[in-house]
């Protein structure tokens, strides 16, 4: 598996294939893995904001895409170091996600617009952004190549190919979730969010200051967002103004997967996007890669129709 | 109930004269000029397409005065993003509202063909430089008359692709990735495994991948499984770039051929160093008229003109020389004129129209170098 740099003649004993045959899957399921963690960090704003407001925040892919561009301009124009120019891309983009919500969603909220005005406001809020960023003097609508900060070095275990770029991917999105978990359900705000994901107008009766418990929400989605803006920037290299229009359609679906309104239903709906992509490329053909990926929703919601983990277990946030 | 058919006769009648104003309006401005359009991707994934274009067909035009047959031409330009939508879009609003006569463009052939159906139906000329997939000129109902181009088409690039890997790399394996949604690519990827296999070889792998796919670390993790002698690219520099990168994080160091997608100053030179790719020219040729071309560009825009910019510069100077041999604004006769031009000596080669559209020439072999250039490896006739 390793660079054929010669040497060892291949092995074409039937133990040894089979050993090819599971590290080869290995290999792929750590595909799948990165692929369906990048997914998660955005699912979650999707599923945060509408387990609390029940808003589907189409403008959270383009957040994902700020995110992207914030990190590449910090450490490659304002010459911060990677490490610091991503926090401070997720800070900027919690700025940006607590404003679009001010700004777009709360006056109709206040208004008491249906609740399709909302949707339909959130979608001109991501054409607004895709546009406006892809102007001249903006970010431009060209795509742009993010250099890597570090060496991408492939480390071949027992024959499983993992990179550097895989490892940190895979590693900065569990200290992440580990974050999340925390602020959900260790701190006052995070039960003050499950209170009002409950119930709105009791939280406001228990003295739960809602307007701010959803500005918060939008903020931590989006930071949430900007990581995995961060991550794919690292992991892929290119990134452009319309980059975000793919990743935020499929990290919906994954939120919608594993029900939306749920936080583990995210991760999972996300995961199982990510693999189902990855072994249909890897095993079956990569024409129907979305196709199967997609058919694998309907076929849940069919069974399922509050997704994986929705409703069922009452913990929306 | 008389009342809504009055209603309705008087607004037929608006509209009537509306549509006869506007023909009235278009025909009768003779005053000897002659409106082209120009469309092609300014921005967006293959932006320096665009510039190329631009200046190919700017030097063509400043070169000849911007006159032709007793004409005075003027460009009106169009940026179409790589977005067939929005190329239709312009085509259209250039033909009803500008009444351009001609088009040059587009760049790619996903945007090209709806342009081409669009502007053939309305007797407007479309010449692209660069788009060659088939269909450009080819629809559904036969050849689309109103329809050239200035370069060689899919087929015989993939065709070059295949010889040149069974021949000079020697690659008995092959693995071809391209984008299902991409003509271009579609065009080349089919055409290289039926003759790569045609000469013996064996294609392990044929790839698909979406235009805003940015992962394909699954689909070289099994690529990289099939361990094939060689992998064949034919996107563009952006999708090739980033496949190359991930293909060495799986592991996959084998050599890469891709075609005139890769022309771009944009490309990872780094990363595709020692890569081939088709061409429709080199720079380092040494024919009269590549020279001269090469010169003149060099004096005006200050750097080394790519296989866009000459091929731009040939669908100028063929709708120059069409206008010029036709005398006329009518583009009945100014197609029929293009149609029967003879060894026209452009930069790309000695165009001859086959009764497709298509020009009959050769092409050449390009070589990545990690140093910013590409290199001329050798030359391929049909």
């Amino acid at each position: 598996m390793a660079p054929g740099q010669g040497g060892k003649p291949p092995a074409l004993a039937n133990p040894s294939l089979g050993g090819q045959f599971n590290v080869k899957l290995a290999e792929q399921l750590l595909n799948g893995l990165q692929l369906g963690f990048v997914y998660a960090l955005i699912a979650l704003g999707y599923t945060m904001v509408y387990g609390i407001i029940r808003l589907i925040n189409f403008a959270h892919g383009d957040v994902f895409m700020i995110g992207a561009f914030l990190f590449f301009f910090g450490f490659n124009v304002w010459g911060l170091p990677w490490w610091l120019a991503l926090p401070l891309s997720m800070v900027l983009s919690a700025a940006i996600g607590m404003a679009i919500e001010r700004l777009a969603y709360r006056p109709l909220r206040e208004r008491g617009a249906p609740r399709i005005a909302a949707l339909i406001t959130a979608i001109g809020v991501s054409l607004f952004i895709e546009y406006f960023t892809s102007l001249k003097f903006v970010f431009s609508a060209n795509f742009r190549v993010v250099p890597r900060p570090f060496e991408d070095t492939r480390f071949v275990i027992g024959g499983l190919g993992i990179s550097t770029v895989q490892i940190f991917v895979i590693a900065t999105v569990l200290v992440l979730l580990a974050i999340l978990q925390f602020i959900v359900y260790r701190t006052k705000i995070g039960k003050a969010m499950r209170a009002v994901s409950v119930d709105q107008d009791a939280a406001r009766l228990m003295g739960v200051n809602v307007d701010q418990v959803i500005s918060f929400t939008f903020g931590l989605g989006s930071a949430l967002a900007a990581a995995a803006g961060c991550l794919f920037a690292l992991a892929y290299s290119q990134i452009s103004p319309f980059m975000g229009i793919m990743p935020g359609l499929k990290a919906f679906t994954a939120a919608v997967l594993g029900g939306i309104g749920s936080i583990p239903g995210a991760v999972l709906g996300a995961l199982i996007m990510g693999e189902a992509e990855v072994l249909t490329a890897g095993y079956l053909t990569s024409n129907y890669r979305d196709a199967i990926a997609m058919s694998l929703l309907i076929v849940v919601l069919l069974f399922r129709p509050a997704g994986l983990l929705g409703k069922a277990i009452r913990e929306k946030v | 109930m008389m009342k809504r058919i009055l209603a309705l006769t008087v607004a037929a009648m608006m509209v009537a004269g509306v549509v006869a104003g506007c023909g009235g309006a278009g025909s009768g401005s003779g005053g000897g000029t002659i409106k082209i359009g120009m469309i092609a991707p300014m921005t967006g994934d293959v932006k320096t397409f665009g510039e190329s274009t631009e200046q190919g067909v700017l030097l063509a035009l400043e070169q000849h005065k911007n006159k032709a047959g007793g004409y005075t031409i003027e460009l009106v330009k169009g940026d179409d993003r790589n977005d067939p939508t929005e190329g239709v879009n312009i085509a259209t609003k250039m033909i009803t509202q500008d009444k351009v006569k001609a088009i040059i463009g587009s760049v790619s052939s996903k945007v090209t063909i709806p342009i081409s159906e669009v502007a053939n139906a309305q007797k407007v000329i479309t010449i692209t430089g660069t788009s060659t997939n088939e269909k450009v000129t080819m629809g559904e109902k036969g050849r689309k008359p109103f329809v050239f181009r200035a370069c060689f088409i899919d087929p015989f690039q993939g065709l070059v692709g295949a010889k040149f890997a069974l021949n000079t790399l020697k690659a008995k394996t092959a693995a071809v990735m391209y984008d299902k949604g991409n003509d271009y690519t579609v065009g080349l990827a089919e055409q290289f495994k039926l003759n790569f296999e045609k000469g013996g070889g064996k294609v392990v792998a044929m790839e698909t991948y979406a235009q805003a796919d940015s992962d394909f670390n699954a689909i070289l993790t099994k690529i990289a499984g099939l361990k094939p002698e060689m992998l064949y690219l034919p996107d563009y520099y952006n999708k090739v770039s980033l496949i190359a990168k991930q293909a060495k994080s799986k592991g996959l160091n084998v050599p890469m051929v891709g075609g005139d997608g890769w022309d771009s100053t944009d490309i990872d030179y780094a990363t595709l160093d020692g890569q081939y790719f088709t061409n429709h020219y080199a720079a380092d040729d040494t024919r009269k008229e590549v020279q001269t071309f090469v010169k003149d560009y060099e004096a005006k825009y200050k750097k080394k003109p790519d296989a866009l910019a000459a091929l731009a510069y040939d669908a100028t100077l063929v709708l120059l020389e069409g206008i010029d041999n036709a005398k006329s604004d009518d583009t009945e006769k100014i197609r029929a004129a293009i149609q029967g031009l003879k060894n026209f000596s452009a930069v790309s080669g000695k165009i001859t129209y086959d009764e497709k559209g298509n020009p009959i020439k050769g092409a050449v072999i390009l070589q990545v170098k990690a140093a910013k250039s590409f290199k001329f490896v050798e030359t391929v006739n049909p």
